[in-house]
């Protein structure tokens, strides 16, 4: 029966969060950015931007300016986070990719660091006056939401081990439409409702900043506007009003 | 007014406490009916605002993609929190910028995201009432769009879009702010936003022409409306009477005089700043950059030089060319572009800011100076916000720094720089840009200019400065004010032309 229940959840979610992102990204990519605004000084060629572009993605170029403590905690997060995802590719290939077996003892410590992340994010939006000022109930949950995540897989691990063998036929048989039974275990069940939880909350919520960036005008623009003419669609129309 | 007094020092610049409330109700004036309607808003608040303003965001969210994702990508972590003048200056928590942002935000979420329709309370979605729409105005009008919190933000968030758009909104209903709008009416009725007429302008110019004669004794022109002429100078309206920024005029005439290049100003387009960018509005913005276009028309020059001001820089430099086609690279079928591109020298950059003018020619060796005219200053500079982070000069990226400062190199012996995080990209507004140096914002103004005084003042006991030049009309009245509220001479501040001025030696060359 749980079995059946977290397979649709999962299928669901994961409908939310596609079409969520998509519907996202073609408005961004859809909107008109009228005027250039990169902020500068910035690239004045395609490849400067790229560069610039993931020297943010990668290593949070403009946080790591603004606040080392936010940038470390944030940066210690999203890269331990990165690794346990790529550490989970292992429930959904068969046989297990190469590079994935050899990740596998890191994925484990980045799942420790991504707790230490989180709770030092959390610690400076609870302490620091300014930061607890613009913090919504949202901003908590969701940290609340990946501790939980992180604490559970890690309990799964290190305390109270989880059938793994039996999760992966569940998760393999999941992609291929066949399910499979899910080891009755309630620690399992709340990770992976949680995790649920957070793919259908994020194309709707502050984690858009993921996509977000790769569309913001301040830094994905060539500084070039003496060079080429930038218009948009509806700038140009007004034009032909007034063409002499 | 003159019971302002300047904030302390902060011993240790160190992130202050919060003071809620601490500029609350301490917004500008609003227009009159007279002030809005002359530029096309409502006259006053109109009835069915709230729906208005509403209707009007989902317009801008729908326009400018800048707008779209910086309401979406926001996650608070806070890096922009201290990094705003204001918020340092004043201690109110809505002057952060996210906090400022998330004024506008917060019924952005409430209208127009799912999570913000069914829990408002849980993501802080608010309604759009009387006392929100009043916090917009308010504190939409403390920030001076100096982009300073973009360059911290992890997304690029940059709150002078989010103001620009709030303004746009606010002038939408009828809600428009007295000093900017008045000043947009008089650019397009007379000409300039001081609200100089033709003939006095021309006055102006014939006395400046004597002054220049009876100090130098050589005959430097100063040339309006003159057809072929290759060089249109556009200047800040300040420039033809403001002390300092006077000086610096003289200096950019003395520079063409000393190279025998044929220039002249227009009375038609006898300003280069444009309050279109500060209330966001696109309509006004093209507007009122389209003067520019028209005199370079008519006049027939080949190039156009824009004269020390901020953001004018960054509108003359980001957006003239998508405006009104002062620039490059147009395509063939773009006949609105073609027709001015085609009249235009594309031997140089078009527009071009004095200083890349300037400083081609010391290069080329064109220009000789008396370095020890300067001696009497010790000089820093300070780098104007829009200029920094909205434009460049030069073929690569942050030759705005670097040209200027190469510039007072060269006409003066004794340069220090101020504090490294406070100079280039970080630099510090001087507290009175976007729309904001007016003497109903005196509070503020005062209040924002702390920041840049602090290490002005390290400066000043440390090296002796005596001399802070800078770029800037804004930047140069703003700070003639500011100085003796800090206790420095006012005459401390002035730009960059006027130590070429004083430099630079006119043979018969």
């Amino acid at each position: 029966m749980a079995s059946v229940i977290f397979a649709i959840l999962f299928y669901l979610a994961t409908l939310a969060l596609v079409v969520g992102l998509l519907y996202r990204i073609n408005i961004y990519a859809r909107t008109p950015a009228p005027l250039k605004i990169p902020t500068t000084p910035a690239p004045i060629t395609k490849a400067g931007v790229a560069l610039r572009m993931a020297r943010e993605v990668v290593l949070f170029e403009s946080l790591f300016k603004a606040n080392l403590w936010t940038w470390s905690m944030g940066w210690l997060f999203h890269a331990s986070l990165a690794l346990v995802l790529l550490r989970h590719l292992r429930y959904f290939t068969e046989p297990v990719w190469g590079w994935v077996v050899l990740i596998q003892p890191f994925g484990v410590y980045a799942g420790l660091t991504m707790l230490l992340g989180l709770g030092g994010l959390w610690v400076r939006r609870l302490f620091v006056e300014r930061i607890r000022y613009i913090s919504t109930p949202s901003d908590h949950l969701m940290l609340a939401l990946l501790i939980g995540i992180a604490a559970s897989g890690l309990l799964m691990k290190f305390v109270a081990h989880t059938d793994v063998i039996a999760v992966k036929s569940f998760s393999l048989g999941w992609m291929r439409f066949s399910i499979q039974p899910l080891p009755a275990d309630s620690l399992l069940y709340l990770h992976l409702a949680m995790v649920a939880l957070l793919l259908i909350i994020f194309p709707v919520s502050k984690l858009l900043h993921a996509p977000g960036i790769f569309f913001s005008p301040s830094r994905n623009q060539t500084d070039n506007p003496r060079e080429k003419r930038h218009i948009s669609a509806w700038a140009k129309q007004l034009e032909s009003e007034s063409d002499k | 007014m003159s019971d302002i007094t300047a904030p302390a020092y902060r011993v240790i610049p160190i992130i202050p406490a919060l003071k809620p409330g601490a500029m609350e109700g301490k917004g500008p004036f609003v227009a009159s009916d007279k002030i809005n309607e002359a530029i096309g808003f409502p006259g006053q608040l109109v009835e069915d605002w709230h729906d208005r303003a509403i209707a009007k965001m989902g317009e801008l969210l729908s326009k400018y993609r800048s707008f779209r994702v910086f309401m979406d990508a926001c996650v608070h972590c806070g890096a922009c929190s201290d990094k705003c003048h204001y918020f340092i200056g004043t201690q109110d928590p809505k002057n952060m910028p996210v906090a400022r942002q998330d004024l506008l935000r917060s019924v952005y979420r409430r209208y127009f995201t799912l999570p913000g329709k069914l829990f408002p309370k849980l993501v802080g979605a608010r309604d759009l009432t009387r006392e929100v729409l009043d916090e917009w105005y308010n504190y939409f009008h403390q920030c001076s769009e100096c982009r300073r919190c973009s360059v911290f933000c992890p997304y690029g968030i940059d709150t002078a879009e989010v103001t620009m758009a709030a303004r746009e909104i606010l002038d939408s209903i009828g809600y428009g702010q007295k000093y900017s709008n008045e000043i947009i009416g008089k650019v397009h009725k007379i000409g300039n936003n001081l609200g100089l007429p033709g003939p006095a302008l021309i006055d102006t110019l014939e006395g400046l022409e004597e002054d220049v004669k009876d100090a130098t004794g050589i005959d430097v022109r100063f040339p309006i409306d003159v057809k072929g002429a290759e060089v249109l100078l556009i200047t800040p309206s300040a420039d033809f009477f403001a002390e300092p920024h006077i000086d610096s005029l003289i200096g950019y005439a003395k520079v063409f005089h000393a190279t025998g290049t044929s220039w002249t100003l227009s009375s038609m387009a006898s300003e280069a700043g444009n309050f279109g960018m500060f209330i966001g509005n696109y309509e006004q913005l093209r507007k009122i950059a389209l003067r520019i276009r028209e005199a370079a028309l008519e006049l027939g020059v080949k190039r156009i030089v824009v004269g020390e001001c901020g953001h004018a820089w960054r509108v003359a430099y980001s957006f003239w060319n998508t405006l009104s086609g002062v620039g490059d690279g147009a395509d063939e079928t773009d006949r609105f572009a073609m027709m001015l591109q085609k009249q235009l020298d594309h031997r140089y950059k078009q527009p071009m800011h004095i200083c890349e003018f300037t400083w081609d020619l010391i290069e080329r060796n064109a220009l000789t100076f008396d370095k020890s005219k300067n001696d009497k200053y010790i000089i820093t500079f300070h780098d104007s916000c829009n200029v920094a982070r909205g434009s460049r000069m030069g073929d690569f990226a942050g030759g705005q720094f670097d040209i200027p400062r190469n510039i007072i190199k060269a006409v003066a012996s004794n340069f220090v720089e101020m504090a490294p995080e406070t100079i280039r990209e970080r630099t510090f507004c001087c507290g009175g840009g976007g729309g904001v140096l007016t003497d109903d914002l005196m509070e503020l103004r005062v209040k924002g200019s702390l920041p840049r005084m602090e290490v002005l003042q390290q400066v000043v006991d440390e090296h002796g400065v005596n001399f802070m030049a800078t770029i800037c009309a804004i930047c140069k009245a703003q700070f003639t004010k500011m100085m003796p509220i800090y206790g420095f001479d006012r005459r401390m501040v002035g730009g960059v032309h006027q130590l070429v001025s004083n430099a630079i030696i006119l043979g018969d060359k």
